[in-house]
């Protein structure tokens, strides 16, 4: 499992402050942690980055890249920063990444950059309208990208799909349909089409005490169907998977000695899995 | 082999909730989808309260202030005329009055009308304030106090107000319109705070808020029926109040309900409009699971109580 480390993202005030002022120490800080606690990759997120956006990225993989020996995943989607990102990249420490290309014609040109650096990239499998309404719509996207990949020279072990994780708060049913995806996908080429999913979203909108159990347990169960990568916080995916036996073996009924943590297990699992309705205090029930 | 009927049962049960004190009223406790007589048990019919409001209905359009023209002016008489009259079979007093923006009328004010409106009337009551958080939780403490023995709705607790409002049902014996705003996921987390204080869920009534035919009609419909189905299929403790479709305060300020005949011939009859406006939007919601209905129009309400006779 491939995991992308999230925190580095123009939405945290602190990274945002230090990406304006071109502070190197957190954004290297950051990254430092990142990568102690497992990380594979570190994503940059600076936005839509419409001014200046080339020199920041190139200033964010170069800032990453001189305190971790990381790729790093390149998020925004301004098509010259990404090119800008992937030029100052040193691919010593691995391939980067493009965060992302979608069916969306506006952007393939991201395509082309995958194809003309031969870097891996996200594909979302999200058009041009509407959000995809189950794992069925999603797979026929991904399977459009797919050839839409093999047309501007992509190869498709450079693809990693993702099916586009949306808030367990507001849209329930789409938890347990995104699960449905990640093994719908793997279905679409052999070997097995990579996956990989923005996983903190599931617990956007939710209690704060609540995010890390959410993000934890959504994570072991598109684990165990297969998911290539996540973008996410190593930390909480590192406690993640130091939990995995315990979680299987609550996900196949049987007992374990931690009675508080099997019934976190199991209400988080319902939830997820669209047994009982969610609401913010779904634990105290 | 014989033909089988498959019937759906579930394993979870609408609360049943009694209302009123000389004369009671009951809905809710059935366990099966609404009017599923043939799949599972369906005890009560629902329950249509009359809209009555402290204050003279002026922004009511002309179809349903005429009919209770000569008794608005004064909400005793107008209860009255409803119990008496249009044999209402329960009340639902509005305290439009209060809010800061209508008359601004004081907690005691609104006490004194309530006062007067029960003593005058047996059937039981719903007490309503004017939906303005902070003023509603002045307010409704003051009456649930004077409405103490009466076995009456309060409301509407709302995720801002609901501690204080909760806690003056719970102490005076009443029980309470527990709304959040067309949000399943919330209507949940509210019946689960008020639980969590001790407020029993046997005295809740869900509101996931309400809207007219043609304006969002469609989005209260399919809250109320997952909120229906998790209760039922999920056995969803907290989800099993029965719910409201405060249905006549938003059917009757709707351009359908007003825009006169000469503007717009092609609408036909803007008084047969109204009424089948009304009467469309509740039984919808009825179909969808509501058991208590607040409405306006008796030729509307008789047209909803006849739809349930059909399915009772």
């Amino acid at each position: 499992m491939l995991i992308i480390g999230e925190k580095l993202s123009i939405i945290a005030k602190r990274v945002r402050e230090a990406m304006m002022s071109r502070d190197k120490g957190p954004i290297q800080e950051i990254a430092r942690k990142q990568y102690e606690a497992g990380a594979g990759m570190i994503d940059a997120n600076i936005g839509p980055a419409e001014d200046g956006g080339e020199e920041l990225m190139e200033w964010m993989v170069t800032t990453i890249q001189e305190a971790v020996p990381l790729p790093v995943c390149l998020d925004t989607t301004n098509y010259a920063a990404i090119e800008a990102g992937l030029k100052v990249h040193n691919n010593d420490h691995g391939i980067a990444m493009i965060n992302s290309t979608s069916n969306d014609p506006e952007r393939f040109p991201m395509l082309e950059l995958a194809a003309k650096y031969n870097c891996l990239i996200i594909g979302l499998t999200v058009g041009k309208g509407g959000l995809p309404a189950d794992e069925e719509e999603r797979a026929a996207i991904a399977a459009e990208i797919m050839a839409r990949a093999m047309e501007y020279g992509v190869p498709l072990e450079n693809l990693y799909l993702d099916p586009l994780v949306l808030q367990i708060a507001t849209t329930q049913d789409q938890a347990i349909k995104v699960i449905r995806a990640v093994e719908m996908f793997q279905q679409l080429n052999d070997p097995p089409m990579k996956t990989v999913v923005g996983l903190s979203n599931i617990s956007n909108g939710c209690p704060k005490h609540i995010r890390p159990i959410l993000n934890k347990y959504y994570f072991l169960m598109l684990e165990r169907v297969g998911l290539t990568a996540a973008i996410a916080d190593p930390v909480e995916m590192k406690e993640a998977m130091e939990e995995k036996e315990l979680f299987e073996k609550v996900l196949q009924g049987q007992e374990i000695d931690d009675k508080e943590k099997m019934r976190v297990m199991k209400k988080t699992i319902d939830v997820i899995m669209g047994n009982t309705l969610y609401a913010h205090s779904y634990l105290e029930m | 082999m014989a033909f089988a009927e498959p019937k759906e049962a579930f394993p979870g049960q609408v609360v049943p909730v009694t209302i009123g004190s000389e004369i009671q009223e009951t809905f809710g406790g059935e366990n099966t989808l609404p009017f599923h007589k043939f799949e599972g048990s369906v005890p009560n019919r629902p329950l249509i309260a009359y809209e009555i409001q402290d204050v003279p209905p002026e922004d009511w359009p002309e179809t349903v202030r005429k009919v209770y023209e000569g008794v608005s002016d004064d909400p005793v008489k107008w209860a009255r005329y409803c119990e008496d009259e249009l044999k209402a079979r329960s009340i639902a007093l509005r305290l439009v009055g209060t809010h800061p923006d209508s008359k601004n009328l004081s907690a005691d004010d609104a006490a004194t009308v309530v006062k007067g409106v029960l003593d005058a009337v047996k059937v039981p009551i719903i007490i309503m304030g004017s939906n303005h958080v902070e003023k509603d939780a002045e307010v409704l403490p003051r009456v649930a106090e004077v409405a103490k023995g009466r076995n009456c709705i309060i409301g509407k607790a709302q995720e801002k107000n609901y501690k204080t409002i909760a806690a003056a049902a719970m102490a005076n014996d009443h029980k309470l319109i527990a709304m959040s705003e067309l949000d399943i996921n919330l209507s949940k987390q509210l019946n689960i705070l008020l639980t969590q204080m001790g407020f029993s869920r046997e005295k809740i009534i869900t509101d996931p808020m309400c809207s007219a035919l043609g304006y969002g009609l469609e989005y209260t419909y399919s809250v109320m029926e997952r909120i229906r189905l998790a209760a039922l299929a999920q056995n969803d403790e907290v989800m099993q109040p029965p719910m409201l479709g405060d249905v006549g305060m938003y059917v009757w300020k709707i351009k359908e309900t007003q825009a006169p005949e000469d503007v717009l011939p092609e609408w036909g009859s803007l008084e047969e409009r109204g009424i089948l406006w009304e009467a469309m939007t509740a039984t919808s919601l009825m179909l969808a699971g509501a058991e208590l209905l607040i409405m306006r129009h008796p030729r509307a309400v008789e047209y909803t109580e006849r739809f349930i006779d059909e399915l009772m």
